[in-house]
């Protein structure tokens, strides 16, 4: 085998790598999704984020327009404050609400997006007023016992 | 009695010696690697021998692992009606874990031990020594590009055996069994990030490219010029590098995807 041979099949072998690296990173991995897109970021505070995660969705009537890109806890305000990054296609109005949603019963958390009806554009650097926190199971069960025993005890002085 | 302590304190003693030797040869490897690079041609013939020859048994491997996962995880998933997610299980199965560690134990085995046993061959038949005395450093001319060579093919072929993985998921979930295209292909995709992920499984398949071939280059520099030593240092190549794989895959992991999940 000559030289010239070799360097054809190190050549072939090398394209073969770094091919498998490219599909590996487009066609299974996210790269192509937002990594070269214009964004934008806004933030959000919510009380309670759950089981919310660093590069969470986040959806607008269930398409995905952006992620979570930061989750950081506010000292003053002790609350959540998440930062979304959206993509610039995509513009929401000012007052758009933003809520921490399941998807389906035991699947992942995302943020779900509800646009309102201000005119005006969320901005980089905006913050979303209206949110709604995650539920939270043992709240959800707790509030329910006592409505059940609050209901019990009407009944029985009802009588 | 007193007997077996002078043995294992000679074979301590005997191994502390040799972890030395091993570092020094390490620097002293890297400090003349120069000629690997300015005579790229020495190296790109040790990646054609490294890498180029070891990509049948990658591929075939690579292909079989992926099918065999496929097989497995549609056989438990669709048993909690979540068939869709095979493709989540195979990608971050092939490219976490299995692409790094399995193409690295087949590559220590193919072309480790070959490297072994012709630098071990070249130093029982004095080639090593003749170099020197025509004052050509074989550290430089024969060791330093077979190091970079396999340092460089490594990662290449983890990404080939990963990817080649995932098509045979592909083939046995979707095609044979009947799963979802869209479904397999977008949650993959949902779920596998491309720094988190796939980056991390080669920087994996970098550094065991780096322990796995070191330790045969220095096995094969380390062994005794007979016919003897140089199968037993091929054999201690295998040995070695795969512990070295396994053991430095649970450290990597546990920097890695841990530390990851905690934020």
């Amino acid at each position: 085998m000559n030289r010239s041979t070799i360097d054809l099949w190190v050549g072939i072998f090398v394209a073969l790598g770094l091919g498998a690296l490219l599909f590996l990173a487009l066609k299974v991995g996210n790269l192509a999704s937002f990594s070269t897109a214009q964004t934008y970021r806004v933030q959000a505070k919510f009380g309670n984020i759950g089981g919310l995660k660093v590069r969470a969705p986040v959806k607008g009537a269930g398409v995905v327009v952006g992620r979570v890109t930061e989750i950081r806890f506010d000292n003053e305000s002790y609350e959540a404050v998440a930062t979304l990054t959206l993509d610039a296609s995509y513009q929401f109005p000012r007052d758009t609400a933003a809520k921490i949603l399941t998807s389906g019963l035991l699947g992942e958390q995302y943020i779900g997006l509800e646009a309102g009806g201000n005119p005006a554009m969320l901005k980089d650097g905006d913050r979303l007023r209206i949110t709604q926190s995650a539920v939270v199971l043992e709240n959800l069960i707790s509030q329910f016992l006592f409505s059940k025993a609050a209901e019990g005890g009407d009944a029985k002085g009802g009588k | 009695m007193r007997a077996a302590l002078t043995h294992l304190g000679a074979a301590v003693t005997a191994g502390v010696w040799r972890l030395g030797y091993a570092t020094r040869f390490f620097g002293y490897l890297l400090w003349h690697s120069g000629t690997a690079f300015r005579r790229f041609r020495l190296t790109l013939r040790e990646i054609y021998f490294a890498g180029v020859l070891s990509l049948i048994i990658i591929l075939v491997s690579g292909l079989f692992v992926g099918m065999v996962l496929a097989l497995q995880g549609y056989e438990t998933l669709q048993r909690y009606g979540s068939s869709e997610a095979l493709g989540i299980l195979v990608a971050l199965s092939l490219v976490r874990e299995l692409g790094p560690v399995v193409a690295g134990l087949l590559f220590a085995s193919r072309a480790g031990s070959a490297i072994t046993a012709e630098i071990g061959l070249m130093k029982a038949t004095e080639q090593l020594s003749a170099m020197e005395m025509m004052a050509v450093d074989p550290v430089a001319r024969v060791v330093a590009p077979r190091f970079w060579g396999g340092v460089i093919s490594m990662p290449l072929l983890a990404a080939l055996f990963s990817a080649m993985g995932i098509f045979g998921g592909y083939l046995v979930g979707v095609v044979l069994i009947g799963v979802d295209e869209g479904a397999f292909w977008s949650q993959m995709q949902a779920a596998v990030d491309v720094r988190n992920d796939i980056l991390n499984g080669v920087i994996k398949s970098a550094v065991f490219g780096v322990a796995v071939t070191f330790i045969a280059v220095f096995e094969g520099y380390d062994a005794p010029p007979t016919a003897e030593g140089v199968s037993g240092a091929t054999t201690r190549t295998v040995v070695t590098s795969s512990l070295a794989i396994l053991a430095l895959d649970f450290v990597l992991t546990a920097l890695m995807f841990t530390g990851g999940n905690a934020k």
